[in-house]
């Protein structure tokens, strides 16, 4: 009886110590074809874009049905939601296309995609010079894209009945490095303010988020007070606002489509006035400066791969980027227009980016319009 | 000490038993009862916390006592995760969790006894061993996110496995091995040494001893710590995603090399959704987390209770 049990353990032990070993020595053949997914992929697009020459515009679903293959996406936190959704309803038409989502943040995705590692990357901004170096020094060449408008909005409890409308020089007030531990009171903004201390919430300095907000706000990027509730979950900056009258706070929009009632938006005057963050005003750039453009890069090799091709079209078809509104999304999108001309600049493979850094704020897309 | 300054006082109570006030023993007796009730409020402190957080996550995940929606249906199980709450489930992250914690096994417990055989009973008491030794216990304590940057260097890079099932294994893996040889080498420490002298005296080998005495009695220990170490692995995200683990993961693995995602990375992604309804469906995550964890607990004491020897 203990002699079978211990001749049992004893041999579980063994097979442990041996499937490791032939899963290695398997592994090991198996690690050329699949291992890295760059060169797989490539592997297999060579034969298949002999036998179905790239389509430009979405296949129809027979041809979508027959595609397979890999698609790996990294990068920013932001733009994940959109790029998530697209991946779920693409699966539906193309079941044996496998796109997986990953999130690194902007910065993170960049340095992924310019080592070659993923496919497309999504971004919060418009890639940095250096990041562009980085991807020179590899040899990645990419198509730069812009995919929809994202707002962000500053929100403050919906008890707070002195705030409708901030300048951004207001908002430089509070948050420049200089207010450090100096304006702690709402009367410090603005005369006729209440005397009510001033808690101030926001994203931590690795988001781009964060990025974006000090570079428009305070014209440098990352320059801001230190002494405020920082968190990189949005929930976190929510449920702080909704539970303090005296808090301000800032996130994307999307977070304020889908908790109507518990914080309220702020509208901003960027010099024209006051403007109310909604789907419009940030479509027609009038919600400035706090709207940005976000982009996914396409890695110039994955682009000749018919199941990135099929993907991408999909993604700026007018099936998908009628989504992108809805709440579940809760991105703004661009004009069908745009849309058209950047599913042009794809398929025309269109390589470098159109954005200069510093241009971030405030930044139209009239120039991916084309010529 | 409490034990020892009773034992002092019994036998002090012997000799001077006449002596002695008896108000200074019901003062003694009292302190003692102090103890014992403040060591009751620890535990039902302790335990009372840990039944309210799991009671919320129950509610929140099933809607049991305060009559909301039900999150942990068969959906949750056989769905892919998607943006709409009724329609999103765990099923990629569950694969990925068992896959990976098994590979993680039969890289990490192989591995980590052999070591711990090797350091209590080849291995000489020289300064490489010392050193060896010290190299382990600090690896022990090294955070998990070192182990995450370790595996994304030299497994996702340079053996260019990717971001597959294979790298996150193998990084969980060196993050447990450490664990389980010190608990190995506890429980091999324990095998009484005159059992390993009487086993030379009938004429055995070394690794005859190791093989038929040493192990055998001390299996139990072995399988426990390593279990223990294996749970600890299971709710590890900050190594997968430095290795690049993904979010969004719409299939299940089919071999080694694919992508893959964890419970505890779409937990953290969901609880950081706008939508309400994803903290729901989080809390379910929770539940299904709690469960695999408690179930390898429960073998852990069923191994130990069933190989454990006393003498």
């Amino acid at each position: 009886m203990v002699g079978n049990a211990k001749r049992w353990i004893y041999g579980l032990m063994l097979m442990a110590l041996l499937i490791p070993m032939i899963a290695a020595c398997g592994g090991q053949q198996q690690a050329q074809p699949t291992a890295t997914t760059a060169p797989a992929a490539q592997a297999t697009a060579a034969p298949a874009s002999t036998e179905a020459a790239p389509a430009p515009t979405t296949p129809p679903a027979s041809e979508l049905a027959s595609l397979r293959g890999d698609i790996l996406i990294d990068g920013s936190s932001t733009v994940f939601p959109v790029i998530a959704a697209a991946a779920e309803e693409f699966s539906a038409l193309a079941p044996n296309v496998r796109v997986s989502v990953g999130i690194s943040g902007t910065g993170g995705g960049f340095k992924k995609f310019c080592n070659g590692e993923t496919d497309i990357s999504n971004a919060s901004r418009p890639i940095r010079t250096s990041e562009l170096e980085a991807c020179k020094a590899n040899g990645i060449e990419f198509i730069e894209l812009p995919i929809a408008y994202d707002g962000l909005s500053v929100v403050v409890n919906p008890q707070n009945d002195w705030v409708t409308c901030l300048t951004v020089e207001e908002l430089k007030k509070m948050w420049e490095p200089d207010a450090q531990g100096v304006v702690t009171n709402w009367n410090q903004i603005r005369d006729g303010f209440p005397n009510r201390p001033l808690t101030l919430l926001g994203p931590g300095t690795d988001s781009g988020t964060f990025d974006y907000f000090t570079e428009a706000i305070m014209g440098k990027a990352k320059a801001s007070r230190g002494d405020f509730q920082a968190s990189e979950d949005d929930n976190v900056i929510l449920i702080g606002v909704a539970g303090d009258v005296n808090a301000l706070g800032y996130f994307g929009y999307a977070y304020v489509i889908e908790n109507q009632g518990r914080v309220k938006p702020v509208a901003i005057d960027g010099g024209k006035g006051c403007v109310e963050p909604s789907f419009e005003t940030i479509a027609n750039g009038t919600y400035t400066p706090l709207s940005r453009p976000l982009f996914i890069y396409v890695r110039k090799e994955a682009a000749e791969r018919p199941e990135v091709q099929a993907f991408v079209n999909y993604v700026f078809g007018e099936e998908f980027t009628a989504e992108i509104q809805t709440p579940e999304i809760g991105y703004v999108a661009l004009s069908k227009e745009l849309y058209a001309a950047i599913a042009k600049r794809f398929n025309d493979r269109v390589l470098g980016t159109l954005v200069k850094e510093g241009e971030e704020v405030g930044l139209t897309l009239d120039r991916y319009l084309g010529k | 000490m409490s034990a020892q300054e009773q034992l002092g006082v019994k036998a002090q109570t012997v000799e001077t038993n006449v002596d002695r006030g008896s108000g200074n023993l019901k003062w003694r007796h009292f302190k003692g009862k102090i103890l014992t009730v403040l060591g009751w409020f620890s535990i039902v402190f302790g335990l009372g916390m840990l039944l309210v957080l799991i009671l919320d996550v129950v509610n929140k995940a099933t809607g049991i006592f305060s009559g909301g929606t039900n999150w942990l249906t068969w959906e949750f199980f056989n769905n892919f995760d998607s943006r709409f709450p009724a329609r999103a489930g765990a099923k990629a992250a569950i694969y990925g969790t068992l896959y990976t914690i098994t590979l993680t096994i039969l890289f990490a417990f192989p591995l980590g006894v052999a070591a711990a055989i090797y350091l209590e009973e080849y291995a000489k008491d020289n300064w490489f061993t010392r050193l060896v030794e010290i190299n382990i216990s600090n690896l022990a304590a090294v955070p998990s996110i070192i182990y995450g940057l370790l595996g994304l260097q030299v497994f996702v890079r340079w053996f260019a496995f990717g971001r597959s099932i294979l790298a996150g294994a193998l990084t969980l893996a060196l993050l447990v091995v450490p664990i389980i040889i010190v608990a190995s080498r506890e429980s091999i420490r324990a095998v009484p040494s005159s059992l390993r002298q009487a086993s030379y005296a009938l004429g055995a080998t070394r690794w005859q001893t190791v093989w038929h005495v040493v192990l055998p009695q001390s299996i139990g220990g072995i399988l426990t710590g390593s279990i223990l170490a294996v749970s600890r692995a299971i709710g590890e995200t900050a190594p997968l995603i430095t290795i690049g683990a993904l979010t969004f993961v719409p299939f299940l693995p089919r071999n080694l090399f694919d992508v893959f995602t964890v419970l505890p990375i779409q937990i953290f992604n969901w609880t950081s959704r706008p939508n309400d309804d994803f903290r729901a469906l989080a809390a379910a995550g929770i539940l299904v987390l709690l469960t695999i964890l408690l179930t390898i607990n429960a073998l852990a004491i069923y191994l130990r209770n069933r190989y454990q020897k006393r003498y």
